[in-house]
């Protein structure tokens, strides 16, 4: 069984982004479960959504204590939330950032960083003030860990997302191609 | 389908008898002549009646009727409530004791 | 044919009203139901499923709502949770009273104060003597399954009783999982068309709700709502075979049996935490532990024959209750406890408090449970209820 957290602010489509991962590892025979923190979500605070994936069917129902990988959507978290809590070891973290992997401090880890903002703003994805960046952190996601084929997640995307399908493909291609990988 | 309904008081013998839901399935009406129940009796002064209706219509009981253009009472199952007499804009009903002493 | 779709078990709720065709839906939003409302709300609106769906102003008129509709001969659907379904109360009363199958997905959510959002059945223990059907589902599959299989068994001329399908706040409502959806042929072939005896109809009138007097009918018709749920936990179990044969998944029986009929160790419990449990289970028996689970599905009818054929053997039982009953123990705990009075053997039943306020209930809390269990058979004296996982020092005795 692989678990997977998501660190994102509230109206960054990390709850989205747990879905569409979810539906991708589906589409390749997994069992699958999605969910968010199971909270009151508001635009701009600190969220976490997760998921679950194995090739046996899932019946544990509780929350994710120690995830393989996690995915920090906003660099600013990294100052506000203990992203790495409870990450096995060896964990990847992927983190959207400008900076390098060897820039970030998070050397005990394996770690992927894309500049998933870029991104999302180059393909009108979301604001200025609050791209929208799931499916951009996807696309590393998938490369940086092989966990899914970035196809499955390309596939999984139009479904899913409200608005703009096109666009949040093209970003999550991108950034398979641009995240970069230290380990 | 719907039951085609009978309109007379069944004749339940168990609890099997009696329909799933709670439903009467007769007229109450016809078998229960709440006249009996009057100690008081409607009397309309036709003179007075101005034919308005607004008794007709504040029956709580459907006990008066319309018969072209004014009220008749059905006392097999007017009760005596008085409403109709309170509420007649021109006081032609009266409420006279169904049984003079 | 039926696709497999990740989705949550709200939405999964909402399709299965649609593939039902639920005719009249009445509805008031609460969290963590809202986003079922909200999706029959999307297909109502894009004429995806037609419907008639009313905005009402409380929950209490939600069911209302449903009654009146189910007696003029419509398919009704209704969903809520928590203080939703608390404010429903004497509207369920009506709605068995009056015979209406009205189907509602509740959200098994905690009451307030202090508030909660999160997973516990204090919401539908609390209408347990409303003569609605409870089953309690453990997946999002079973969300689907149980409000099909329902609206079948519920409608039957003979059974004519609303059901509430639950499922846990978040755990199930929230959560995207695998779900078989069948396609609207699959359901139309297996479920007829809604068509009661007595209707109200302006051209035909009745009275329904009517004044029934102690010495006839009010009493045998209240027996006639303990019989007709006595014929439903048969026919639960006869119609499930059918939907098997239909849509090819088993629906099972009243009670599921999880490597239990060989178990000296037995815990019984409901919902999402018994899916958990099958995973401790199964890791408990690789050690060499006689353990096994049984969960209770239907908690309406309440299926005492099975329990006691199912833990009549076992060596000592425990009961895990997402709820409370204050002033004495859980529901279930209760109930369990009362299904083997009368069987010749009695083994010892402990009960456990566990999950109150969606406190998350993980595999090594239940390896808690079996531990204690264990315990137990081994002759070492024990509490008949416990609080499990409470912050601080084990609860007090008075």
């Amino acid at each position: 069984m692989k678990e997977i957290r998501f660190h994102g602010r509230g109206g960054q489509g990390a709850v989205i982004a747990s879905n569409i991962l979810a539906n991708a590892a589906f589409l390749e025979g997994k069992d699958v479960q999605a969910f968010p923190f199971f909270g009151v979500e508001r635009r701009g605070a600190p969220v976490t959504a997760f998921t679950r994936l194995d090739d046996k069917p899932i019946r544990i129902k509780y929350f994710i204590y120690n995830p393989n990988y996690v995915i920090v959507m906003d660099e600013s978290l990294l100052k506000a939330v203990d992203v790495t809590a409870g990450l096995k070891d060896p964990g990847i973290v992927v983190v959207n950032s400008k900076r390098t992997p060897e820039e970030m401090e998070l050397s005990q880890y394996k770690v992927a960083t894309v500049d998933a903002t870029s991104i999302a703003l180059d393909n009108d994805l979301g604001s200025k003030v609050a791209p929208i960046v799931n499916t951009v952190m996807l696309g590393a996601f998938a490369i940086a860990t092989g966990e899914v084929k970035l196809d499955s997640i390309l596939e999984s995307i139009p479904d899913r997302v409200p608005v703009k399908a096109e666009e949040n493909t093209k970003a999550c291609q991108t950034a398979a191609e641009k995240v970069v990988l230290h380990w | 389908m719907a039951k085609p309904r009978k309109d007379e008081r069944p004749d339940y013998k168990t609890w099997k008898d009696i329909p799933l839901t709670p439903v009467c399935n007769f007229t109450t009406i016809k078998g229960n002549l709440t006249g009996s129940w009057r100690t008081f009796r409607p009397v309309v002064d036709m003179d007075k009646c101005i034919k308005c209706g607004i008794c007709w219509q504040d029956c709580p009981d459907a006990a008066i009727d319309w018969d072209e253009d004014h009220p008749v009472w059905r006392y097999s199952h007017c009760k005596g409530c008085g409403i109709c007499a309170r509420e007649c804009p021109s006081d032609a009903i009266e409420m006279e004791l169904e049984v003079k002493i | 044919m039926s696709t497999k779709k990740v989705i949550s078990g709200n939405y999964t709720a909402a399709y299965a009203s649609m593939l039902c065709r639920a005719q009249v839906v009445p509805a008031y939003p609460i969290t963590p139901q809202t986003t079922i409302v909200e999706k029959i709300a999307e297909f109502v609106a894009s004429g995806q499923m037609k419907a008639q769906y009313i905005n009402v102003e409380s929950e209490h008129s939600a069911m209302a709502a449903c009654i009146s509709a189910a007696l003029t001969g419509a398919r009704t659907f209704t969903a809520t949770s928590a203080h939703g379904l608390v404010l429903m109360h004497e509207m369920l009363h009506w709605a068995a009273g009056a015979r209406t199958p009205v189907i509602m997905a509740n959200v098994n959510r905690a009451l307030a104060p202090p508030w909660s959002g999160w997973a516990d059945h204090t919401d539908s223990m609390s209408q347990r003597d409303t003569g609605w059907l409870q089953i309690y589902c453990s997946s999002n599959q079973e969300v689907l399954d149980t409000l099909i299989l329902c609206y079948k068994v519920c409608e039957q001329p003979d059974i004519m009783l609303p059901a509430m399908v639950n499922m846990d706040a978040f755990i199930l409502s929230h959560t995207s999982e695998v779900v078989d959806v069948p396609d609207q042929k699959e359901v139309d072939d297996y479920l007829p068309k809604f068509d009661p005896e007595y209707t109200l109809d302006v051209d035909d009138p009745r009275s329904f709700g009517t004044l029934a007097f102690p010495q006839s009918w009010y009493m045998e018709w209240r027996y006639k709502i303990q019989h007709a749920h006595d014929l439903a936990a048969k026919r639960l179990v006869d119609e499930a075979k059918a939907f098997e044969k239909h849509f090819g998944r088993p629906w099972g029986g009243l009670i599921e049996e999880y490597r239990s009929k060989d178990a000296e160790i037995i815990l019984v419990t409901m919902s999402t935490i018994a899916s958990t449990t099958k995973d401790v289970v199964d890791s408990l028996r690789d050690k060499g532990r006689d353990v096994g689970l049984v969960r209770v599905k239907s908690f309406r009818p309440f299926p005492t024959k099975d329990l006691r054929e199912a833990l009549g053997h076992a060596k000592v039982i425990g009961v895990a209750d997402r709820s409370h009953t204050y002033g004495n123990e859980g529901p279930l705990f209760t109930e369990v406890k009362g299904a083997l009075y009368n069987h010749d053997r009695r083994p010892p039943l402990v009960g456990f408090t566990v999950g109150i306020g969606g406190r998350d209930v993980l595999d090594t809390t239940i390896e808690g449970l079996y531990d204690r269990l264990e315990k137990v058979a081994d002759g070492e004296a024990y509490k008949e209820v416990t609080w499990i996982d409470l912050i601080g020092d084990e609860e007090e005795v008075v």
